[in-house]
């Protein structure tokens, strides 16, 4: 028989308890039921109870890693961190002038950018609604600015449409939405639609897409004040004599459609790309760095693990000087949270259960490509007013993404002249001399921007499957193999528990990596506690 | 609709770039997901290159890359075709990124280069049994 209380639809009960305790409570209850919640993350972690002087040792310095060594040795844990680099932060990485970077292969690069300019080769942008992270940045004092996903100046580019001329995000949006809206108003002024909309509904429809598509008084889409106030002027309204706007020219819907521009629309649509997004001023490794400031002398760094074994009374970790491999040493904890991409864990000797173990190998690391270059002059910005944000092409560089900072300077500035993930070109691009990726990146480049070949200066480029410390970007799970092996890879196994974001639903994101290491810590911690 | 790239660097911007490689003059770009690179030799240097490396003996870093070279797993033709198809642990799967002439013009090259002499030839209708 069901209990009574467990058939009460949501919706009642939460206008019970808005009736009875008002808002604030009303508000809880439906985070908990899971509405109005944009983020799994609950709060800073509250690991309640005595550890008891258990030890912990956590493998890899990464934003995972750092995150589990922070909430464990507050909640009175003993915490040893190894990381493989010289350096802490992991993938959260950027690249300053001054740094060198050997990549698999043997082939070091050393970035010339002038000081202040850099590039992110790992993350870059971090959406509002990735609540954990947001949190660490504010708690470690980790200053923010916007990030710039649209920016509507900025351009849509396909090689073979419009002569190959890039076409402004602004003018590819409007009229898109322009005609569109035209189709969808003269389909329901002929009553192709009374089947499916209301005739009270068609009026307001109507309405609405005249506001929406910047249509004229007969739901055309065509050249007016109204509409290049959407798109853009042929003449922008000036002062004084010769002031007046002069309309532009929409594109007709056809020939958007064949341009295959509207691919790039979602990229401004998606959750994950919606504004408000954010940027670490001076480089998403100030997180990191912020991380390892806190925790000090508890990490270890060019520590490379060989071998993790585990028995019924502790985890032993042999791990070797990654500058001086011939000296093999060990250490041992109660327990290990081990943050190392799968790409490496699964080639090292490692004591875990044949369910874990297929876990580990299930999971390939996507390729992904991020260039940086240094030219002379801001010219996107002051030759084509194009402020931060990100140009979307159907060349192989597929995105020229502009810097989101010192607006408006003089001197030299810093592009990101290639992004891509995942696809051919990525690897296409990795299995380039860094040198060469550059040049390619200036080459394609200068389609869009014809100011590359006077004003480039020097560039850096990191393909993330050439990364000595990932052998690639991200956990690249397939719906089977997640279907599979997931909750496997999450299960704390013996003493070991694995974290990082290729153990998250939000796989290449930080968010990832800290959601997975909370969830892993609050597990182990009341095994710990238990016990 | 596929979509080929091949370009050459001009002289002036290899300069500026500090120069690329002479023998990188030309190279094809996939406009899409797959690759469209078609022979064994460009399927090598465009993609497996990025690990394997240019001489095919991998690399090494927190983890490796094997070498490709004088490799008697590749005696078995089954073996690399159900790496390059399914992949394993850091070896990606391109089953879905190359279609059964890529595949086996790919593994043929592997098998006949880098100190490896596997005359046995493997056909695309190998590659497509092999895809199940």
């Amino acid at each position: 028989m069901q209990d009574e209380a467990a058939v009460l639809r949501r919706r009642d009960l939460l206008s019970l308890i808005g009736a009875m305790a008002g808002s604030a409570a009303m508000y809880h209850a439906m985070t908990s039921l899971g509405f109005a919640s944009e983020s799994r993350y609950r709060g800073p972690i509250r690991l309640e109870g005595n550890p008891k002087g258990a030890s912990v040792l956590v493998l890899g310095a990464g934003l995972a890693g750092m995150t589990a060594a922070l909430e464990l040795r507050n909640a009175g844990y003993q915490v040893q961190v190894l990381e493989f680099n010289g350096r802490t932060g992991g993938r959260n990485w950027t690249l300053r002038g001054g740094d060198s970077f050997t990549e698999l292969g043997g082939a070091t690069q050393t970035c010339e950018f002038e000081p202040g300019l850099y590039i992110n080769p790992g993350p870059w942008r971090i959406p509002y609604h990735h609540r954990a992270l947001l949190d660490y940045c504010r708690r470690l004092n980790v200053a923010l600015e916007p990030f710039i996903q649209l920016n509507h100046n900025a351009y849509l580019h396909a090689s073979r449409a419009f002569g190959g001329a890039p076409q402004r995000i602004r003018a590819v949006k409007a009229d898109f939405q322009g005609q569109v809206s035209e189709l969808l108003a003269k389909a329901t002024r002929q009553g192709k639609l009374d089947e499916a909309v209301t005739r009270e509904d068609q009026e307001i429809l109507l309405q609405a897409l005249r506001s929406w598509g910047a249509l004229d008084r007969n739901y055309n889409y065509n050249a007016s004040l109204f509409s290049a106030a959407y798109r853009g002027y042929a003449s922008a309204p000036g002062g004084g004599l010769s002031a007046a706007p002069v309309p532009s020219e929409p594109v007709a819907l056809s020939d958007i459609l064949k341009s295959q521009l509207w691919r790039y629309l979602q990229n401004f649509a998606n959750y994950n790309f919606q504004t408000t997004m954010f940027q670490p001023i001076g480089g998403m490794d100030m997180i990191g760095r912020a991380f390892a400031k806190e925790l000090g002398d508890v990490i270890r760094t060019n520590a490379k693990v060989t071998k993790i074994q585990q028995n019924d009374r502790c985890v032993t970790v042999t791990f070797v000087d990654a500058r001086k491999p011939a000296i093999v040493q060990t250490a041992t904890a109660d327990w290990c949270v081990c943050t190392i991409p799968l790409t490496i864990l699964s080639q090292l000797p490692l004591d875990v259960s044949p369910a874990t173990k297929a876990a580990i190998d299930a999971v390939p690391y996507a390729g992904a490509v991020k260039i940086g270059l240094q030219f002379r002059r801001r010219f996107w910005e002051e030759d084509d007013a194009i402020y931060g944000g990100i140009s979307y092409t159907d060349l192989p560089i597929r995105q020229i993404a502009y810097p989101n900072t010192g607006f408006n300077r003089s001197g030299r500035g810093v592009l990101l002249g290639a992004y891509l993930f995942d696809g051919a070109n990525a690897y296409e691009f990795s299995a380039m001399p860094p040198d060469e990726r550059v040049a390619r990146a200036v080459e394609f480049g200068s389609e869009l921007h014809p100011q590359y070949k006077s004003e480039f200066e020097n560039g850096v480029a990191v393909a993330w499957h050439r990364v000595p410390f990932t052998l690639g970007c991200s956990g690249d799970w397939s719906d089977d193999a997640r279907k599979d092996h997931y909750a496997d890879l999450c299960q704390i196994d013996g003493r070991i528990v694995l974290a990082g974001e290729h153990a998250s639903e939000l796989p290449a994101w930080q968010e990832g990596a800290i959601l997975s290491s909370l969830d892993a810590i609050t597990r182990l911690h009341e095994r710990v506690v238990k016990t | 609709m596929m979509l080929r790239f091949t370009l050459g660097l001009t002289a002036s911007l290899a300069l500026a770039a500090s120069a690329a490689p002479a023998q990188e003059g030309q190279r094809t770009f996939s406009s899409g997901y797959r690759f469209v690179e078609m022979s064994g030799e460009e399927l090598y240097n465009n993609v497996c290159r990025a690990c394997h490396m240019m001489d095919a003996r991998g690399a090494a870093g927190a983890g490796t890359y094997p070498s490709l070279a004088a490799n008697p797993n590749l005696e078995a033709a089954g073996y690399p075709l159900t790496m390059v198809i399914h992949g394993r642990r850091a070896m990606p799967p391109f089953g879905d990124m190359m279609n059964d002439a890529q595949i086996a013009a790919v593994v043929n090259y592997l098998r006949t280069h880098f100190g490896n002499n596997y005359t046995d030839m493997v056909t695309a209708q190998d590659v497509s049994e092999a895809r199940h």
